[in-house]
C-alpha cells in the first residue's frame, strides 16, 4: 500500500487548517450560507435532507486498518453509529454536525484520510480494480497509476473549476469490477506489442440523464505518457465543455456533440502541444510510486489447503460461502475474500462502527493489513491464506457479514434515496430491501445466478440502474413515488445501457415485478445463461409480458 | 476604478507576497471614447483598432473572455503590457487555461490579470496558473491574499509558477 510521507502528510494538515478557518467564519456569520456552500463543497460537506453529510475520500477503495478503525471511530463519535459506502469507493456519513466536521478532518488526516475533491466540478476520487494486486488476470497494477493521478489532480490549479464533475476510473484486468466504460475517462491497461504497458483511453462515458458506453479515443497510450494525455483531456474539456446548461456539462456531451473521432482529433493536436517532459511524471516518482504496492510478504503455500479442505468438507455455509464470495489469488494458497454489505433486509452498502472493526481486524490478521471497498458497496479482504478462510468466515458470520450473494440478486446497488437526499424523487433503500427479501432463499438466489439489479432514487443515477441487469429508477408522479424498470444494462466489459420496460410501477408493486422477470428468466434460458445473456438473446417481450399480463 | 492587487517576489519561491498598486490602465468599453493614457480593451476592438494604438506610445492591454482564444493574441502578445482575462463566476474556470499557455506555450511575460468575480479562495489556484494582478471582487486586502496563495506548503503538479513540485521534493 502506499504510505504517506512527510509532504502528502503537511498537505493534508494545511487543508484541514484552511476549512477549518472557513467553518469558523461561518459560524461566526461573516460568510453567509451561499458563500459557505461551494467551500463545504469542496471538503465533501453536503446539506442533505435531515443533516449535513460529510463524504470521504477512500482512493481507489484501498484501506488499512488503521484507517478503518478511525472510520468507525467517526461512525461512533460524529455519527449514529454506521456508514455508508458508496459506488466510488468512498464512505459517507449521513449524521454530522457543521462544528464536528472540522474536528474530523483532523481525525482523518492523522491516518492519511481526507475528503478533497469528494465533490466539486474537479477531479473526483479516482476509482479502481477492487482485486488489484491480487487477481491472476492483471496486467499492471492500477492501484499505482490511480495513485499516481491522485496526486496529480489533487488540488490542479488548472481543472478545479471544470464544467462539470469529472470521474476517472482504471482496470488492469479485462473483467471490469470498476465500470470503467460508464466513466468520463475510462483506462484499461493493456500490454503493447512491444511487451511494454500502455493504457486503452476511453473518454466520455456516463450515467445521469443520458447515459453512455464511453467510445474509445486512442486504444493504446504508452503508460509513461498517462499524465500528458490526461491533461490534453482535461484542457480541451475544460476549455470546450458547455458550462452553459449543469444538466449537458458533462465531458459526455461534448463527446457525443463533436463525435468521437473528432473529440480525439482535438486531444491529440492538444497533446502534440504539450511538453511531454514537463507534463509526465518522472521515472524515479513512477518507481518510488511502484515500490510501494509490490507486494513482497507473500508466503510460499501449496495451492490446496488441507486446514480448508476439512473445514470446507464439513459445513455447507462454508461451502456456499467459498461459491460466491471467494474468488481465485494470483498467489498459491491464497484467496480473495468478498465481503457483503447486503444482508438480506440491511441498508445496501451500511456498515455499523462494529462491523468496520471486525473487518479492519480481520484485514489486519488476515489480509496482509489491506481491505478495499469495491463499486457495488461490499468490502474486499483481498490476501487471505486459504488456511485462514474457515476462521475468517466464523468471524465474519458473528458480525453479520457473510452474506453469500456477492452478483446474486440480493446483492443490490442502491443510492440513499429520499432516505437521505436532498435531491431524490423516491426512497431506493427500502425498495432494495423488499427485493432482497424475495431472494432470501440462497438456494434460490444461486439457482439464479449473476443477476445485478441496481437502484437510483432519481434521474442523477447514483445507484447506476442504466447499468443494472434490470434496473430501477424512482421518479415522482404528481407527488407519488413510481419506478420505472429497465432490462439489459452492463457497467462491466460488455457495457451497455439498459432499455426501458414499460410504464412505472407504484412502490408495492416493484419487487413481484422483479419476482415474475425472475420466473420468466428461468423459464426461458438455455444452458448456463445469465439473466443478461437471456436478455440479450430474446429481447424486452417475454419479460414486458411477464411483469405487465400479471398486473392486468 | 477597482482596486488592484499585484503579486510581488518570484512565485516559485516561498517569499512571494502582494501588495495594492496603482493600476495606471483604464478599462474601456467597446462604445466608449478612448481616453488618453494606457488602456485595457477587449479583443475585438483590439483587434479592429489595436494597430493605430500600439503606435501612439502608450500601454496596452486587451481583455479575454472565457469563450475566447488567447492563441489569438499570439503575434501581438511582445507588444502587450497586459493580458486581463475575464472570471464572469468564479466557477468558470477556462481563465486558468488561458492563463497557463500565455505563460507556458505562448511566452508571455507581461502581466496577466484576474479580472470579474474574483474571490481570495482561488488566490492560489491563480498564482499556480500565472497570474500576478488581481482585481478582487470580495474585498481582499494584499495580506489575505498573500496568505491564501501561501497556504499550502506543498504542490503536486508543474504549473506556470515553476514551483518545486512534491516529487522534486522527495528527489531531494
Amino acid at each position: 500500500m502506499y504510505l504517506y510521507d512527510p509532504i502528502d502528510r503537511e498537505f493534508l494538515i494545511d487543508r484541514s487548517n484552511e476549512f477549518r478557518h472557513q467553518v469558523a467564519r461561518r459560524l461566526a456569520g461573516e460568510l453567509t450560507d451561499d458563500q459557505f456552500k461551494p467551500l463545504r463543497l469542496m471538503n465533501g460537506l453536503y446539506l442533505q435532507l435531515h443533516a449535513y453529510m460529510l463524504r470521504i475520500a477512500i482512493p481507489y477503495g484501498s484501506l488499512n486498518a488503521r484507517q478503518a478503525r478511525r472510520l468507525a471511530w467517526i461512525a461512533r463519535t460524529y455519527d449514529k453509529g454506521y456508514g455508508h459506502f458508496t459506488t466510488r469507493q468512498n464512505i459517507q456519513f449521513n449524521w454530522i454536525k457543521l462544528k464536528d466536521a472540522p474536528d474530523i478532518l483532523d481525525a482523518l488526516a492523522e491516518v492519511d484520510l481526507h475528503a478533497i475533491q469528494t465533490s466539486g466540478n474537479c477531479i473526483r476520487n479516482v476509482t479502481a480494480d477492487p482485486y488489484a494486486g491480487a487477481t491472476a488476470e492483471e496486467i499492471d497494477d492500477p492501484r499505482v497509476w490511480s495513485e499516481v493521478l491522485r496526486q496529480w489532480s489533487t488540488l490542479h490549479p488548472e481543472f478545479s473549476f471544470l464544467p462539470r464533475k469529472f470521474k476517472i476510473a482504471i482496470t488492469g484486468a479485462l473483467t471490469d469490477r470498476a465500470a470503467v466504460k460508464v466513466h468520463d475517462i475510462g483506462l484499461i491497461l493493456r500490454k503493447g506489442r512491444d511487451g511494454q504497458i500502455g493504457f486503452e483511453v476511453i473518454v466520455g462515458g456516463g450515467q445521469g440523464r443520458t447515459p453512455y458506453v464511453g467510445p474509445t479515443i486512442r486504444s493504446y497510450l504508452p503508460a509513461e505518457h498517462l499524465l500528458s494525455y490526461v491533461e490534453a483531456i482535461l484542457r480541451v474539456y475544460n476549455r470546450h465543455g458547455r458550462r452553459d446548461n449543469i444538466y449537458k456539462a458533462r465531458i459526455k456531451i461534448l463527446v457525443a456533440a463533436l463525435g468521437a473521432e473528432e473529440f480525439a482529433r482535438q486531444v491529440e493536436e492538444e497533446w502534440g502541444k504539450i511538453d511531454a517532459a514537463r507534463a509526465n511524471l518522472p521515472a524515479s516518482e513512477l518507481a518510488r510510486v511502484r515500490a510501494a504496492f509490490a507486494q513482497t510478504n507473500f508466503e510460499a503455500l501449496p495451492a490446496v489447503s488441507e486446514t480448508f479442505e476439512a473445514a470446507r468438507a464439513a459445513s455447507p455455509a462454508l461451502q456456499r460461502f467459498v461459491r460466491n464470495n471467494v474468488k481465485p489469488h494470483k498467489q498459491s494458497g491464497y484467496a480473495i475474500v468478498e465481503v457483503s454489505l447486503k444482508a438480506i433486509g440491511q441498508t445496501p452498502g451500511d456498515a455499523t462502527a462494529e462491523q468496520l472493526e471486525v473487518v479492519a481486524d480481520l484485514a489486519e490478521r488476515y489480509s496482509l493489513d489491506d481491505l478495499r471497498v469495491t463499486h457495488a458497496q461490499n468490502l474486499v479482504l483481498p490476501h487471505v491464506k486459504l488456511d485462514d478462510l474457515p476462521t475468517v468466515h466464523a468471524a465474519l458470520e458473528a458480525a453479520g457479514l457473510a452474506t453469500a450473494n456477492i452478483d446474486l440478486a440480493s446483492d443490490i446497488i442502491a443510492c440513499p434515496g429520499l432516505d437521505y437526499c436532498a435531491l431524490a424523487n423516491a426512497r431506493a433503500i427500502p425498495i432494495a430491501q423488499d427485493i432482497a427479501k424475495k431472494f432470501a432463499d440462497p438456494d434460490r438466489a444461486e439457482k439464479v445466478g449473476e443477476l445485478k439489479i441496481k437502484i437510483s432514487g432519481c434521474i442523477n443515477a447514483c445507484g447506476h440502474h442504466h447499468v443494472a441487469h434490470i434496473g430501477i429508477l424512482g421518479v415522482d408522479k404528481k407527488g407519488e413515488e413510481f419506478y420505472q424498470l429497465s432490462l439489459g444494462g452492463s457497467g462491466a466489459e460488455d457495457a451497455s445501457i439498459g432499455k426501458i420496460l414499460g410504464p412505472g410501477l407504484s412502490a408495492d408493486k416493484v419487487a413481484p415485478a422483479i419476482d415474475a422477470l425472475v420466473e420468466a428468466y428461468l423459464h426461458i434460458r438455455t444452458g448456463e445463461e445469465r439473466f443478461l445473456d437471456t436478455y440479450r438473446r430474446v429481447g424486452l417481450e417475454p419479460f414486458k409480458e411477464a411483469v405487465y399480463a400479471q398486473a392486468d | 476604478m477597482p482596486k488592484l492587487i499585484k503579486l510581488t517576489g518570484d512565485p516559485s519561491g516561498k517569499d512571494f507576497g502582494a501588495e495594492w498598486a496603482e493600476d495606471g490602465f483604464v478599462h474601456v468599453g467597446d462604445d466608449d471614447a478612448l481616453p488618453e493614457g494606457d488602456v485595457i480593451l477587449s479583443l475585438a476592438r483590439f483587434q479592429a483598432e489595436g494597430e493605430i494604438l500600439l503606435s501612439n506610445s502608450r500601454r496596452v492591454g486587451v481583455r479575454v473572455e472565457p469563450d475566447q482564444e488567447v492563441e489569438a493574441l499570439a503575434y501581438d502578445l511582445p507588444r502587450l503590457s497586459v493580458v486581463a482575462l475575464a472570471f464572469p463566476k468564479y466557477r468558470d474556470g477556462r481563465a486558468y487555461t488561458s492563463a497557463r499557455l500565455l505563460r507556458e506555450r505562448l511566452g508571455f511575460t507581461g502581466q496577466v490579470r484576474a479580472v470579474g468575480d474574483v474571490l481570495q479562495e482561488q488566490a492560489g489556484f491563480m498564482v499556480r496558473c500565472g497570474f500576478d494582478a488581481f482585481e478582487p471582487a470580495d474585498g481582499a486586502t494584499p495580506e489575505a491574499w498573500t496568505k491564501a496563495a501561501h497556504r499550502f506548503r506543498h504542490v503536486y503538479q508543474r504549473a506556470a509558477d515553476h514551483r518545486r513540485v512534491a516529487f522534486e521534493e522527495r528527489a531531494v
